[in-house]
């Protein structure tokens, strides 16, 4: 449904939004506007997760959570799933997506590589969000090496 | 869980932003409003494109393609056209349920807040690009406590392309 396009305006112009109160933010202003996005799209992961049928979360493994995320997840949210997946089963997993809707409207390039970051925070968010529901504690974080793919590295906190 | 979810519950989590943000409804009201209006020019081109719909000849036309097109397009409702009126630059969208607001109650310190202002600017914003300046503002909200939430639309007047200066 034409939804997800609207999902991703949004995105887009709360990106723009959020740095539009400081044009210039500097190290420091950058941080915190990241860290905004990141709380918003936190907000939203819990929601989501709050959401899904509890049938679909009986999982017997850690590892069966981050492959959840990868593909009903991604596929309900972007329509596609992760594409790769990757963990040194010792709590650090690196799901890679080599075409993340929400940085395709990015020109594909490097020039463009310093922007990245302010449309990853949000999704960032969106995967700590979700794990926290399901029980689980982390710190996600996202890189870009080429336009439009990404990974994200999630890092499980122990309690 | 689907999209729709993903759009309702980030425009949520948005709103609750911009109230931390802004220190009166007032502000978050027009922020709103700014964003729906950046949204909604860009909006615009992804709805011509997907929609196949021609040039709208007069505002009953525009109403139609706002209400049975747009709206079902996009947030998945039908808003009915009403309160016409004589001169016919004016009418009323009526939204039976707000898609956007599914989850959400209004704290009791924001009575003032229009919480799905970004409509208004998307609306505006879209049709200043086909040409036509409008306002569209919010006179009920089912959030208030109003049977239903009620969007009047104004047409203000045509857009015409700016011709260079010396000539006619």
């Amino acid at each position: 449904m034409a939804d997800a396009v609207l999902f991703e305006f949004l995105h887009t112009e709360m990106v723009a939004e959020l740095w539009a109160h400081d044009p210039d933010p500097g190290p420091g202003g950058q941080n915190m506007n990241l860290s905004v996005l990141e709380s918003v799209g936190f907000r939203v992961g819990q929601a989501l997760g709050e959401r899904l049928p509890r049938e679909m979360l009986a999982f017997r493994e850690e590892l069966d959570v981050l492959k959840f995320l990868c593909k009903d997840l991604w596929l309900a949210i972007f329509q596609k799933q992760m594409d790769s997946l990757r963990t040194n089963h010792q709590g650090t997993y690196v799901l890679q997506d080599n075409s993340f809707p929400l940085l395709l409207p990015m020109a594909a390039g490097l020039q463009y590589l310093e922007e990245a970051p302010k449309f990853l925070a949000f999704t960032c968010g969106l995967l700590r969000g979700a794990l926290c529901t399901l029980g689980i504690e982390s710190v996600v974080t996202a890189s870009v090496a080429a336009l439009p793919g990404c990974k994200f590295q999630v890092v499980i906190q122990n309690s | 869980m689907g999209s729709q979810w993903l759009f309702t519950l980030t425009y949520g989590a948005l709103v609750t932003q911009l109230c931390k943000d802004y220190e009166n409804d007032e502000d978050v009201n027009k922020q709103l409003d700014k964003m729906g209006y950046n949204i909604g020019v860009r909006l615009i081109e992804d709805f011509l494109a997907r929609s196949n719909v021609g040039r709208c000849h007069d505002f009953r036309e525009t109403a139609d393609v706002i209400a049975k097109v747009a709206f079902k397009m996009y947030l998945g409702i039908t808003p009915s056209i009403t309160n016409w009126s004589p001169a016919g630059d004016e009418f009323s969208l009526i939204l039976e349920n707000n898609p956007l607001v599914d989850f959400v109650e209004l704290p009791d310190n924001h009575s003032s807040l229009i919480y799905s202002n970004l409509l208004c600017g998307v609306l505006r914003g879209a049709l200043e690009m086909v040409q036509m300046a409008v306002e569209a503002k919010f006179v009920q909200d089912t959030l208030k406590g109003d049977g239903v939430t009620e969007i009047r639309m104004r047409f203000i007047r045509r857009i015409e392309d700016n011709l260079p200066a010396g000539e006619e």
